[in-house]
């Protein structure tokens, strides 16, 4: 019979203690295949009966070459690759791309576009969190909540489907506006999630917040300070959790998102119920920017007219010879952004989504970098997880609320 | 000993090995329904009408699926320790009466397997066996996670045993009995859940454990451990395991309904007899219905809070409970 390999301990030996050279404590692989590593996560785990003394991130089983992907396109079909990373926050990462590009452009975006934006964009950030709260209930034993939440989580795929005909992969939002105007059920559609949430936020909360079962495995568990948060340059719920009120919407407003009203929940424990809670409170905020931005959704163009980045609307392609040489201008070699490079970030659910774009005056973005708020989030592991058991790691790792589509682009 | 009295032993026992292994396959199809319901689904509903068929498609799946063993997997307890599991599930409901004496025939029979003085010491003994196959479970698949598992069942086993055993106490000091027959006789007319309300609850949450559901299921967190001990099973060997957890189950449902809940007694069953097995049904259908719906609600508890909670709750609490129990009994001469 073959022999197993068994992985070796000699690659790894200035990552562990010396003690698991000599067999005294237990190194464990945690992932990639792991029902709790939400996606293809590796930890290599080194225990001490039950209790973790080391905790050594590893990546890049899910490596899609997204970045390097978008080199080679044109920035229209770049975005569409956007949607691929973050497979939890689509909208956000179409956003910062097409704030990115935008900016390098100095293109204008219509009020009614920049409102439509800021409802999709929170809805998504609802419905990541959403997943979340079902997964890391689920990673707990508590199932229920998983199913209620996708419950919840159907009715905002079920808004992407109608502005996009796409429930995750949407490319909606396009350089100088979206797609298309929303149709007319939009409202209503939105309106109702709205009206419908806060119950259902409650019903959550009665299952979990006063749970002692959950508060014992949550209080003081994964603790993480404001120094150590920026330190390993963590931002986010987890930042705000622990204590430090910075969010991008506030910091750096885009898409007028700081003319709705609205805070930004803070704890001071950093510990995992207090990055629940903070979640919780932010589903409850994201909610009231969804109502003032459906409340007052201007009317009038949704996408900026403008012929060399922008393809003219399909009426004039039939009667206007300059429209339709634009439109197959646009779609077979695509616009050309003046050389220069940009940096825009948006708040995604996780953290400061960033994206920096260097143009060297091509069709093709010269290079494309995410600043995703996975990466430093999972290599926070290493600090937090030290002293706590097998069982604590599960729940810190859905409460880092960790998408590995966002670390591995 | 005549022969007409092995023959009623046999075909008592086909009965209860029939009504238990039937019993598990349809009690993993009420925990799913139950469950989906809870959970806004619709559950299992293809096979069959309204999904009755689905114990018996999931039944043909996992006998046809490969009998895999892990290449330094313990040639022996390996295989071994999913029977270690099953027999001891399959054999501790024999001691429980599922009814009053019936006629048939002009003959007289009870409907126990055996009436033993010590029926309340067999539960005790028989229910912890199981342990031992989940332990070697885990050691023999020769897997950090089932052992871990393996692990946890161990020491999830020392601290809520006391506890049981404990909880067990108080019926028989009420009734003066070990014997689960004059236990359940005892409580003809006021159920032992009135007077014992602190032993019954103890039991629940202590029975819970011992079938490791949640959210006392550690020794097999799937989220954490990738199903512990059970990790390297498949195909028979896995639904033994599977047998073995719902069968124990239903015996921890009945005896609950035995010492706790008046066994077989309710309205009308001492003029017709064969009401009997009927409220026991029913009230282990109440008893399981339980077991799922904590299972719906509630997270997993950590394994040292288990053992800090069971040793330093409810082993004190159930001690406590057997002192008040005997102390009234004595004053009172009951």
């Amino acid at each position: 019979m073959r022999e197993i390999q068994e992985f070796s301990l000699d690659e790894l030996k200035h990552l562990l203690s010396p003690r698991a050279l000599t067999g005294e404590t237990v190194v464990l692989n945690m992932g990639p295949q792991h029902p709790s590593t939400h996606g293809v996560l590796r930890l290599i785990l080194e225990l001490d009966g039950e209790t973790i003394i080391n905790c050594i991130p590893d990546i890049g089983y899910l490596h899609t070459g997204i970045e390097k992907n978008m080199e080679s396109k044109t920035y229209t079909k770049a975005e569409v690759m956007t949607d691929r990373m973050d497979y939890l926050f689509t909208v956000g990462n179409n956003l910062a791309y097409c704030l990115a590009v935008e900016k390098l452009i100095g293109l204008p975006v219509p009020p009614r576009a920049d409102a439509i934006r800021v409802i999709l964009t929170e809805l998504g950030r609802i419905q990541s969190h959403l997943v979340w709260i079902g997964t890391s209930a689920l990673d707990l034993g508590a199932m229920s909540v998983f199913l209620y939440s996708m419950r919840e989580r159907e009715m905002v795929m079920d808004i992407y489907e109608l502005v996009s005909g796409q429930r995750m992969m949407t490319t909606y939002i396009r350089p100088g506006g979206v797609w298309r105007d929303v149709p007319s059920q939009f409202n209503e559609l939105v309106q109702r999630f709205v009206d419908i949430m806060p119950k259902r936020i409650d019903e959550y909360e009665s299952l979990l917040t006063h749970n002692s079962l959950f508060l014992e495995r949550t209080q003081n568990i994964g603790k993480i300070d404001v120094p150590t948060c920026l330190n390993w340059n963590v931002s986010g719920p987890t930042l705000r959790a622990a204590g430090l009120a910075h969010d991008v919407r506030k910091a750096n407003p885009y898409c007028g998102i700081e003319q709705y009203d609205f805070d930004i929940p803070t704890q001071t424990q950093g510990d995992v119920y207090s990055r629940y809670l903070v979640r919780v409170a932010e589903m409850r905020e994201s909610l009231k920017i969804v109502k003032q931005a459906l409340d007052k959704l201007p009317m009038g163009p949704s996408r900026t007219y403008n012929p060399k980045f922008i393809p003219p609307p399909r009426s004039e392609i039939g009667i206007s010879m300059e429209s339709l040489i634009h439109h197959f201008k646009l779609w077979t070699e695509g616009f050309a952004p003046p050389a220069g490079s940009v940096y825009t970030a948006v708040e995604s659910p996780r953290g400061e989504l960033g994206v920096f774009l260097e143009s060297d005056g091509g069709t093709k973005p010269y290079r494309v970098h995410y600043r995703t708020p996975s990466i430093p989030l999972i290599s926070a592991f290493s600090v937090i997880t030290p002293g706590h058991m097998i069982a604590d790691m599960v729940s810190i790792i859905s409460s880092i609320d960790l998408v590995l589509g966002d670390a591995d682009r | 000993m005549n022969a007409s009295l092995v023959l009623q032993w046999v075909i008592k026992s086909i009965i209860i090995i029939l009504v238990l292994t039937g019993g598990f396959a349809y009690v993993t199809l009420y925990e799913r329904k139950v469950l989906a319901r809870m959970q806004v689904r619709i559950g299992p509903n293809r096979a069959g009408p309204a999904g009755l068929l689905q114990p018996i498609a999931d039944a043909f799946k996992l006998i046809f699926k490969e009998t895999f063993t892990p290449a330094k997997a313990d040639k022996w307890i390996y295989p071994l320790a999913p029977l270690l599991t099953v027999i001891p599930a399959l054999i501790i409901t024999a001691v429980i009466p599922w009814g009053p004496p019936v006629t048939i025939g002009g003959k007289t029979f009870t409907l126990s397997l055996a009436d033993i003085n010590t029926g309340a010491l067999y539960l005790l003994t028989v229910t912890s066996i199981s342990v031992y196959g989940v332990t070697l479970a885990g050691w023999s698949s020769n897997n950090k996670y089932s052992m871990l598992g393996g692990l946890r069942a161990t020491a999830q086993m020392i601290s809520y045993e006391l506890a049981l055993g404990m909880s067990y106490l108080g019926p028989i000091l009420l009734a003066g009995s070990l014997s689960i027959t004059s236990i359940v006789n005892s409580q003809q007319h006021l159920w032992n859940v009135v007077l014992q309300p602190i032993g019954a609850i103890i039991y629940m949450i202590a029975s819970i454990a011992e079938v490791n559901r949640s959210p006392f299921d550690m020794p097999e967190a799937e989220q954490e451990l990738t199903a512990g001990y059970l990790t390297e099973y498949a195909s028979m060997k896995f639904a033994m395991f599977y047998m073995a957890e719902y069968i124990k189950m239903i015996a921890v449902s009945m005896i609950g309904a035995s010492l706790f809940l008046g066994g077989f007694w309710g309205p009308g069953v001492a003029s017709i007899p064969w009401l009997g097995p009927i409220y026991l049904f029913i009230k282990v259908a109440l008893l399981l219905f339980g077991f799922i719906w904590i299972r719906a609600t509630l997270p997993r508890i950590r394994y040292d809070r288990l053992m800090s909670f069971g040793w330093k709750v409810l082993f004190p609490l159930s001690v406590l409970n057997v002192m008040i129990t005997a102390g009234v009994i004595l004053l009172v001469g009951g």
